[in-house]
């Protein structure tokens, strides 16, 4: 009875969305947008629903990333304890029911499924089918490889941080009744290596394409980070690949911006020269409570003029030993150093207490002249700050680490002289804190990817690639719930699947000691 | 002649006696006699009385009468309303419960659920706050869903309500006047309900509203005045509690932020609420036209200050009756318009937590003069993330709205003149409403000072129509003993819904940027088309079988399962009419019920569900490309194969009377079977466009037992004394949860938010084995005083820390027990009444304790906030949102109210009636629960608007 078929006034079916390349575009706009915002609207329209994360401000891609890649370590601390998923992260004592770790989860595969829905809907054969042909069938092939690599990117994420997760692509029935395959670490780096791989030429050459979306750089950002870290995930190390794509990004064209203390602010969006790939924000356009409007208001006691927004959150502090990287931690001779100290004490001698440890004020919602965001919404709620998930500085850290733990295709002097560009930056074009080779070592590495690329969502990868994650190598304050720090079990190494996708897919094995 | 009721025999005042066809007539007087002459010493006179049938005696010489009247039809005993038609009482095999006028819980009443509180066995409703109008919470049998609907479908005067308000009217239901209604019909098991199909898992709720008289005028005026006393505030610290322990334990930074004063802020937003409830209805018949015409005015003003509901409703009724009774047309219009303005109850919570070290004003012109907290480098001026003055925030926001609604229908019943056994029934409804409102918010108030503040509009309309057929035969077969009541019928039912979208504006009209919609409207709407069919057969008025059957379409479900077919059967016996019980007077009624039925469930989910869809986002949430913001694509999640819930339910009931019905009752045993629950769960990662969806997973149980009994001990002349007693046992449990049944992975779902924190705190758990709403929480250990030691839990998992995998489950948040018990004694011209109630095994989240008795609640934010003096028991230093100890028990007894009416009787030479009653609402609770009030719907107690204890002053003149 036809009676009975009834369809909604506003939302779409696929036939009506993708007729033209412009519905492909806005399609591929939520692919995009699923890493900056928490939904469809502000508030209110949530992509993860409430039962996996309660607060919509703490849905987004990059706010539950950038938890467990941060306060985990010794760069973060939150205030707020009763906030969901926050005990136990510092402390690393999480179990496998954890609204921050579960929902990071769920937020990678939404988007994931997003990409694999665009490529089938990009497919050779639904463009013909749609009338899609010419010039606008090439955008079109182009936004399709644009999907592969976030999808990419998230499954890079999804090994980096859960190891084993499900496998689903474009071939996985949306609304059936499959049930993925969980995949292997190691078996996932091959799969996203070969990825990244295949679609390379696909994408837009360096710096060829719109802001805000993939090109080749990105994809060579991504495939030289994964390689460095290829020892931790399949047991192999690929030190020469990873130079080799860290090479392809420097033969492009890209070069250090003047000014570190330019790199997270309103108008970062300028800074062509370093930046590979951004996620954006924008207080009019690209409102949401997580992303880089976190990380402007989270920091306890930074003042409303001097972060840009209408207050602080009270929460986001730093641990006194990743302070300490800093000789001198006023920013007066390494301008990296930009802690907000007044009414701050220093040690953390209470986890949750607001005034313990320094807190950040490298996120700043104004412009390099010091003005407002050119689009700060009314109430100064929401930040305009673009997020570097990809930027020069990693690349010439990558390439330093790897050629120093035996990579081929680069040289000692190349390293040393990236190394000491990025310290001349942050020297405000001094070379007094340049270094020799001599100090040149693997830890002295770490402690510059701490200083060059802290609070960028990077530490906790690099703690584990160091081997400094669990164990009593380095110990920060409340490590292991303790004050003076101490090693835990190595199987915080790797966060849990969701006991809901175990019970959901018995195809799934929870990671070893959950 | 006395003209006398039946069943109580006692002499009947007010009965209207005609010649027939003439103008000669009386009335009875008060004590039912009378005295007519009639000129040719014979004709026929006719007794009509409201809420009696009417009766035609013949006379044909000077005699004495006496004539007995039967209470009418609709109101009482004889027939029982039952969908799509009636049904004589006798004939009933399910489990009904009818509530009529005399029934009905009286005082100052607002809404119509509140007349049926405390008064029918398995049917627990409480009243969601004390705010004016506000809506209950209705459960029949405890509900048969987890995650989709558990309210009861509403049918008034054949219009099935859709569930769900109109924005800006918080309670579907309010827009009825509760004057207008003359019974509800409660339909509790299957082989009542199923008649309903696929809306009638929860129970149905019939409401019939009062009819036109067929003769004669009837003028009826009623007014209720109230006034409503706060009953108990929170319970916060005082300013010297605060002052000492800010002393005690603060920096001097804190201790510096201490005020002088001693201000009372609950004291500062309640107040004494005055309510006026008027109402005047005309029932008479012109002509053979009956009719009724009522209207009302209604103007509450709340507790909470600022709280205002204003109602005019009108109802008109025709029922004229042409062809001597062969067509029966009713034409049914109600209307209801309502001007509400609603507080900003965040005021509450305001209250609550504001230093009552400060001062409400001060002589600075900022912030309108309210006293705020200030931080001179933030640009709003104020401390970010901290509560605002409440009393600004009650005074300095206006949401109003003026919600519109209307129900009518039209009811042709056709006795056909060939064959008077059939009849044909047509009817044709709607239900039209519109609800619109503004919030203003002033442009200096600090709640948003940024945004200069607020001028917002919002409107939904909605327009639901129904349109029913159906034919009813009815025959005796006397020959065979038997007699068979068929109906067979079609029901068509639309729900449209159209939602208005507006951007927002601040309070000076300027728009905020980018809040444009991306649609101005949308328009949801669903569709049931259904058939059904009903067979009663009674045999020698001792063997009765009910069968009925529904085949219900649905707009919700995809082609697979868009049908659905809903039998019930039920047997009955009535036992008294066998030889062997028919000479034992002290039994007067006894009859044996058994049911077997399945009804549907397709409420609390999306209108398209089935369907792969694509919506846009918003414009302030857009993606940037190069120089270019792009409004969003975002697939939803779908499910093909969604299909209804199902619950099958068995029942087994008696229904008895003893001696000479002076006690009266029933037992119902029952049994509700859901399967298919539509339960929002987890989809394998990656199968679905988000990681929960509505699918059908999951069985549940309940299973109960009710008791009603009615008592009527003295029965005479000046004294008459009726009470009666329901109870309820209701066992809720969940047999599965998972795809593969019983997946010892799934450890079930998480409910019961409890605030502080942000997001993700839960007090229950829905698992598999123990019932809904079961308390999950930590269980705390205690010192050797018992007190509780902050932080020290029991490691349940023995893994040496606390984690979440040592929730332990604890007691249940739904009561197990609840009672309800009414008494009405009159003496003379006295009336006393009262309703108790009691709920008992159920236990209640204390959220107020557990935010805010703790040292971290008065100094762990950037100012100075007040706290529970539950601090002082546990001496917390941090909140401990997951403990145990802050679960209480519950259990209550409640006096819903308490009602002295005294009738002055004939005034103004027998014409006019008058009483007045006196009464008093919320009399008194008896707990062990130590917060505000025991009966908190969600189980999680936190800022309940208090409900009020209401005296009123009801004066009701009869013309």
């Amino acid at each position: 009875c036809n009676k009975l078929d009834l369809v909604p006034t506003n939302d779409l079916t696929a036939d009506k969305v993708y007729t033209s390349a412009a519905g492909y575009k806005q399609a591929l706009a939520k692919v995009y947008g699923a890493f900056a915002l928490t939904g469809n609207a502000s508030v209110g329209q949530p992509d993860i629903p409430s039962e996996i994360i309660k607060d919509e401000g703490n849905s987004d891609f990059l706010r539950l990333y950038w938890n467990l890649q941060e306060l985990t370590t010794d760069e973060a601390v939150w205030s707020w304890k009763n906030d969901a998923g926050i005990q136990g992260l510092h402390e690393l004592s999480w179990s496998s029911i954890n609204s921050i770790i579960n929902g990071l989860y769920y937020r990678s595969f939404f988007q994931i499924t997003l990409c694999n829905d665009f490529i089938n809907q990009s497919s050779d054969d639904n463009l013909s089918k749609r009338g899609i042909t010419g010039a606008d069938a090439d955008q079109v092939r182009k936004f399709r490889a644009e999907a592969r690599f976030i999808r990419a990117y998230q499954y890079a994420v999804l090994m980096d941080i859960y190891g084993n997760p499900p496998l689903v692509t474009e071939t996985t029935e949306i609304g059936g009744k499959d049930l993925p395959k969980q995949i292997q670490r190691k078996d996932l780096f091959v799969y996203v290596e070969s990825e990244l791989k295949a679609i390379e030429n696909d994408l837009a050459a360096p710096k060829a394409n719109e802001y805000g979306r993939a090109d080749r750089a990105a994809d060579w950002a991504l495939l030289s980070r994964i390689y460095l870290n290829a020892e931790v995930y399949t047991g192999t190390a690929r030190y020469t690949d990873a130079i080799t794509y860290c090479n392809k990004i420097t033969a492009a064209g890209y070069t250090l911006h003047g000014n570190y203390r330019e790199l997270t602010i309103a108008d970062n969006h300028l800074n062509t020269d370093e930046n590979i790939f951004t996620i954006n924000y924008d207080g009019t356009s690209t409102q949401n409570y997580g992303g880089t409007t976190y990380l402007m208001h989270g920091p306890a006691g930074v003042p409303a003029d001097v972060s840009g927004s209408n207050g602080n959150w009270g929460g986001l502090r730093i641990t006194q030993q990743f302070v300490n990287l800093f000789a001198d931690k006023s920013g007066n001779t390494d301008t990296r150093a930009q802690f907000y100290m007044s009414g701050q004490n220093m040690e953390v001698n209470d986890l949750y207490t607001s005034t313990d440890g320094y807190s950040s004020t490298k996120y700043r919602n104004k412009t390099r002249s010091g003005g407002p965001a050119p689009h700060q919404d009314v109430a100064k709620d929401f930040s305009d700050i673009d997020f570097p998930l990809f930027r020069l500085g990693e690349t010439y850290l990558t390439y330093a680490e790897a050629v120093l733990r035996g990579g081929s295709g680069g040289s000692l002097a190349t390293a040393l002289d990236y190394v000491n560009k990025l310290r001349t930056r942050a020297y405000n074009g001094s070379t007094a804190g340049n270094i020799t080779s001599s100090a040149l070592t693997t830890d002295f590495i770490l402690d510059e990817r701490g200083r060059e690329l802290w609070y960028e969502a990077a530490r906790r990868t690099d703690l584990i690639r160091f081997g400094k994650f669990t164990t009593a190598a380095y110990l920060w304050a409340w490590k292991g719930g303790v004050k003076a720090g101490t090693a835990v079990n190595s199987k915080y190494n790797l966060y849990p699947l969701p006991p809901t996708d175990l019970s959901a897919n018995p195809n799934l094995r929870q990671n070893t000691g959950y | 002649g006395v003209v006398k009721s039946a069943p109580d025999n006692l002499g009947l005042p007010g009965v209207s006696v005609r010649l027939k066809g003439t103008n000669i007539a009386t009335s009875t007087d008060g004590m039912g006699s009378f005295s007519i002459k009639i000129p040719a010493k014979a004709g026929i006179l006719e007794f009509s009385s409201v809420g009696y049938q009417t009766r035609e005696i013949p006379v044909s010489k000077t005699t004495i009468l006496t004539v007995t009247l039967t209470e009418d039809a609709a109101t009482l005993n004889d027939v029982v309303v039952v969908g799509y038609g009636t049904t004589r009482k006798q004939d009933l095999t399910g489990s009904v419960a009818v509530v009529g006028v005399k029934d009905f819980q009286k005082g100052n009443i607002t809404t119509p659920e509140q007349m049926l509180s405390g008064k029918v066995s398995g049917v627990a409703i409480t009243s969601n706050s004390g705010q004016p109008g506000s809506g209950s919470t209705i459960r029949i049998r405890g509900g048969s869903s987890l995650n989709a609907s558990n309210d009861p479908l509403f049918v008034i005067d054949g219009v099935p309500l859709e569930n769900g308000g109109v924005s800006g009217a918080s309670n579907p239901l309010s827009f009825i006047n509760p004057n207008d209604i003359e019974t509800f019909t409660v339909l509790k098991d299957a082989s009542a309900a199923a008649i309903y199909g696929a809306r009638a898992a929860n129970g149905v709720i019939i409401i019939t509203t009062k009819k036109g008289l067929s003769d004669g005028l009837k003028v009826s005026f009623n007014s209720v005045n109230s006034i409503s006393k706060i009953v108990k505030q929170l319970d916060v610290l005082s300013a010297d509690q605060i002052r000492s322990i800010v002393n005690a334990n603060g920096t001097t930074a804190q201790k510096a932020m201490l005020g002088s004063f001693n201000t009372n802020w609950q004291d500062l937003i309640y107040q004494d609420g005055i309510s006026t409830d008027n109402n005047i209805s005309i029932s008479g018949g012109i002509k053979k036209l009956p009719y009724r015409l009522s209207i009302g005015y209604q103007n509450q003003s709340g507790i909470l200050r600022t709280d205002q509901l204003e109602k005019k409703s009108a109802a008109f009724i025709l029922n004229p009756r042409f062809f001597d009774n062969h067509l029966k047309v009713d034409l049914n219009l109600k209307g209801s318009m309502q001007k509400t303005r609603f507080a900003n109850t965040s005021a509450i919570g305001g209250a609550v937590n504001f230093d009552p070290t400060q001062a409400t004003y001060t002589n600075r012109a900022d912030y309108n003069g309210y006293w705020e907290w200030l931080d001179p480098t933030s640009p709003t001026g104020l401390v970010n993330l901290v509560g605002r003055n409440p009393v600004g925030l009650l005074e300095q926001r206006e949401d109003r709205a003026k919600p519109l609604r209307s129900i009518g229908n039209i009811q042709l019943d056709y006795q056909f003149h060939f064959l008077p056994e059939l009849h044909a029934n047509f009817n044709a409804g709607y239900d039209v409403a519109s609800g619109k409102g503004t919030v203003y918010v002033d442009p200096n108030a600090a709640e948003s000072i940024l945004s200069k503040g607020v001028n917002n509009q919002y409107k939904t309309n909605r327009r639901n129509t129904v349109v029913d057929f159906y034919l009813n035969y009815i025959k005796e077969f006397k020959s065979i003993k038997s007699r068979i009541d068929a109906t067979a019928g079609y029901s068509y039912n639309d729900y449209l819904t159209t939602q208005y979208f507006y951007p927002s504006f601040d309070a000076y009209g300027t728009k905020v940027p980018n809040s444009d919609p991306a649609f101005a409207t949308n328009k949801p709407q669903y569709r049931l088309i259904s058939y059904f069919g009903r067979l009663n057969y009674n045999y020698d008025e001792r063997l009765l079988l009910t069968a009925t059957v529904r085949r219900d379409g649905s707009s919700r479900f995809g082609p697979a399962y868009k049908y659905g077919v809903f039998p019930s059967v039920a047997l009955a016996w009535t036992v008294k009419n066998e030889s062997f019980l028919k000479d034992i007077k002290a039994i007067s009624a006894m009859k044996l019920r058994a049911s077997y039925g399945i009804t549907g469930q397709q409420d609390g989910i999306d209108n398209y569900g089935y369907l792969s869809t694509y919506g846009l986002s918003t414009l302030n949430a857009q993606y940037q490309f190069g120089n270019s913001f792009y409004q969003m694509y975002r697939p939803s999640a779908y499910i093909a194969n969604i299909k209804w819930e199902e619950t099958a339910t068995a029942n087994i009931g008696l229904d008895f009377g003893l001696f000479d019905n002076r006690i009266t009752g029933s037992l119902d045993v029952y049994q509700k079977k859901t399967s298919d629950l539509l339960n929002r769960i987890p989809q394998p990662a990656g199968t679905n466009f988000a990681a929960t969806a509505v699918v059908n997973v999951g069985d549940m149980k309940n299973e109960g037992v009710e008791l009603t009994l009615n008592f009527n001990p003295v029965k005479a002349k000046d004294f008459d004394w009726n009470f009666s007693f329901n109870a309820t046992y209701n066992k809720n449990t969940i047999t599965n949860l998972t795809v593969v049944p019983n997946d010892p992975n799934y450890a079930g779902f998480p409910s019961g938010t409890v605030a502080g924190g942000v997001g993700g705190q839960n007090a229950f758990i829905n698992a598999v084995g123990g019932p809904k709403n079961t308390f999950n929480l930590f269980e705390q250990v205690y010192d050797q005083a018992g007190n509780p030691i902050e932080g020290v839990y029991v490691d349940q998992n023995g893994d040496g820390i606390i984690s979440p995998g040592d929730f332990k489950k604890g007691k249940q948040a739904d009561p197990k027990v609840f009672l309800g018990f009414s008494n009405n004694l009159s003496y003379k011209k006295w009336n006393l009444s009262f309703t108790l109630r009691a709920n008992l095994g159920n236990y209640v989240y204390n959220n107020n304790f557990s935010q805010s008795g703790n040292l971290t609640q008065i100094l762990g934010t950037a100012v100075i906030l007040n706290g529970s003096p539950n601090y002082l028991t546990t001496n917390f230093k941090g909140q401990q949102l997951l403990s145990d100890y802050y679960v209480q028990n519950a259990s209550f007894l409640r006096m819903d109210n308490l009602n002295l009416g005294y009738s002055f009787g004939q005034l103004f030479k027998s014409k006019a009636n008058l009483q007045l009653t006196g009464s008093v609402q919320n009399v008194f609770v008896v707990t062990k629960y130590k917060g505000l009030d025991p009966e908190v719907a969600s189980g999680v107690d936190n800022n309940i608007y208090p409900r009020p204890r209401v005296f009123s002053l009801g004066l009701n003149l009869n013309y």
